[in-house]
């Protein structure tokens, strides 16, 4: 295993579609309830401790070689806005093409033809990282840094944010990432024998009804 | 690179000319340009030049999400399940050409769905004169600039004026009113890309779309050839 394969997978030009999703951020900006940095900061905690945790810990489930098609049926039941299920399949679609061709890979193989639409993306990024041969906890990583950079990056977009505070946020979350990802470890190491009912169902009523809302709206900048 | 078919599920690689089946794809050409210059208005008059004789199918890019997919389902170019819009996350390039997940993933869903297809038309969202596409999403470039945007944009170059495979210069009815000097235009153009092709065009003229759709034709023979 190598320690770069993991910064391969986890920069943001890793070419997977993720650019094109704020994680709920554009309609957050919309609402009003974020309008610079501190509503940022506090967007991005909130979206750790639910989205990121449930995504990391199917991650590192998958990195830790549970059953796939029980992981995606795990994140369906914990994704209760149908328009995040289908933006979840979309980028896992996209993850699986980038992921094929730069790590080739029997598991993955198979995966695609399993789920020819889009697994959910963590379940998806869960095998990348074996592919790569990186383990449950870069998997882990990936998903939660994913989970708050990517709004981050939207938001520097969206509201014309100094990009040197919106880093400064994500600095300030970093030791909280790093508790997010012991957490998701722990459960998602536990899910091959205990199943994948120890991996945790933390949900953001307002990320979900707020995804349905943009989902609707006929003119915006981002897929989600 | 993976190229292997002999695995099940879709193919990992988009630029491959052959589909998971065997089949022969679609030729693939991106169309994209400054703002306004013309992009949709060539696209949708391609399609009603073309349709009768390729099968034929078209991806936006917008900026804003719909728009120009929008017009060409109200010109009614083409059916609606022939036209697909891809979100860009308020950076067209990006789409096309440092990440083009989604639109690998929007031309396959097109084949899969209303192909077999000859031709899929990749609009790009009006960017800037750096603005060029993958080639790993597309088989050909046009780009498309306008007379009204400033004589000066062949002279000053950039890889979508110098590299794109065909160079078109819209909208040549208004040069008398911007006073813009086609023959300038035509030189700059001539210097920054040697042999390469330029068409100087109006979509309100006679002619019309005529001399790009000669161009596609010829595209499309030698991809099927
Ligand atoms: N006079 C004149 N107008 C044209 C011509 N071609 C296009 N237009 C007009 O120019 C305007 C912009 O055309 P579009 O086709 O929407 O331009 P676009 O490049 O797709 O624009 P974006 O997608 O927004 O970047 C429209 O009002 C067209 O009708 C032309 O040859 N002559
Ligand atoms: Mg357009």
């Amino acid at each position: 295993m190598t320690r770069a394969a993991l910064l391969v997978l986890a920069d943001g030009r890793f070419p997977a579609g993720g650019h094109a999703h704020s994680g709920g951020a554009e309609e957050a900006v919309k609402a009003g309830r974020i309008t610079g940095v501190t509503g940022l900061e506090a967007f991005l905690r909130g979206r750790l401790h639910t989205a990121g945790v449930v995504t990391a810990a199917l991650a590192a489930a998958a990195a830790a070689g549970a059953d796939p098609a029980e992981l995606d049926a795990a994140a369906d039941a914990r994704t209760p806005s149908p328009a995040l299920r289908l933006t979840a399949r979309k980028l896992g679609r996209q993850l699986m093409r980038a992921a094929r061709a730069t790590w080739p890979s029997a598991e993955l193989d198979a995966l695609a033809g399993e789920f020819p639409a889009g697994a959910h993306q963590p379940v998806v990024l869960g095998l990348t990282a074996r592919a790569a041969g990186l383990g449950a906890a870069d998997a882990a990583y990936c998903a939660v840094y994913e989970s708050v950079s990517g709004p981050a990056t939207a938001v520097v977009r969206l509201l014309g944010l100094d990009p040197f505070a919106a880093t400064g946020v994500l600095a300030r979350l970093a030791p909280e990432l790093d508790r997010v990802v012991d957490r998701a470890v722990s459960c998602g190491t536990a899910a091959p024998t205990q199943g994948v009912d120890v991996l945790p169902a933390a949900s953001a009523p307002l990320l979900e009804i707020g995804a349905e809302v943009h989902a609707g709206w006929p003119v915006r900048l981002f897929a989600s | 690179m993976h190229l292997d078919h002999s695995h099940h599920g879709p193919a990992a690689v988009g630029a491959d000319a052959r589909r998971a089946d065997g089949s022969r794809r679609a030729l693939r050409i991106g169309l994209g340009g400054p703002v306004g210059s013309g992009k949709t208005a060539t696209v949708a008059a391609l399609c009603r030049a073309l349709r009768d004789e390729l099968s034929l199918a078209v991806v936006t890019n917008d900026i804003y999400t719909r728009e120009d997919a929008e017009f060409l389902l109200r010109e009614a170019v083409l059916p609606p399940e022939r036209i697909t819009a891809v979100e860009t996350g308020a950076c067209p390039h990006t789409a096309i050409r440092d990440d083009i997940s989604a639109n690998l993933e929007a031309v396959e869903d097109l084949e899969d769905e209303v192909g077999p297809l000859d031709l899929i038309l990749v609009e790009s969202g009006g960017d800037n004169l750096t603005a060029t596409f993958s080639k790993g999403l597309v088989d050909a470039q046009v780009f498309v600039i306008d007379v009204a945007g400033g004589d000066d944009i062949p002279r000053k170059g950039g890889p979508g004026v110098t590299t794109a495979d065909l160079l078109v210069v819209n909208k040549t009815d208004l040069a008398p009113y911007v006073g813009s000097d086609l023959a300038r235009m035509a030189a700059d153009a001539k210097a920054q890309r040697a042999e390469l092709p330029v068409v100087f065009q109006s979509l309100r003229g006679e002619a019309g779309v005529a001399d790009v759709a000669a161009w596609v034709r010829a595209r499309i023979a030698a991809w099927t050839a």
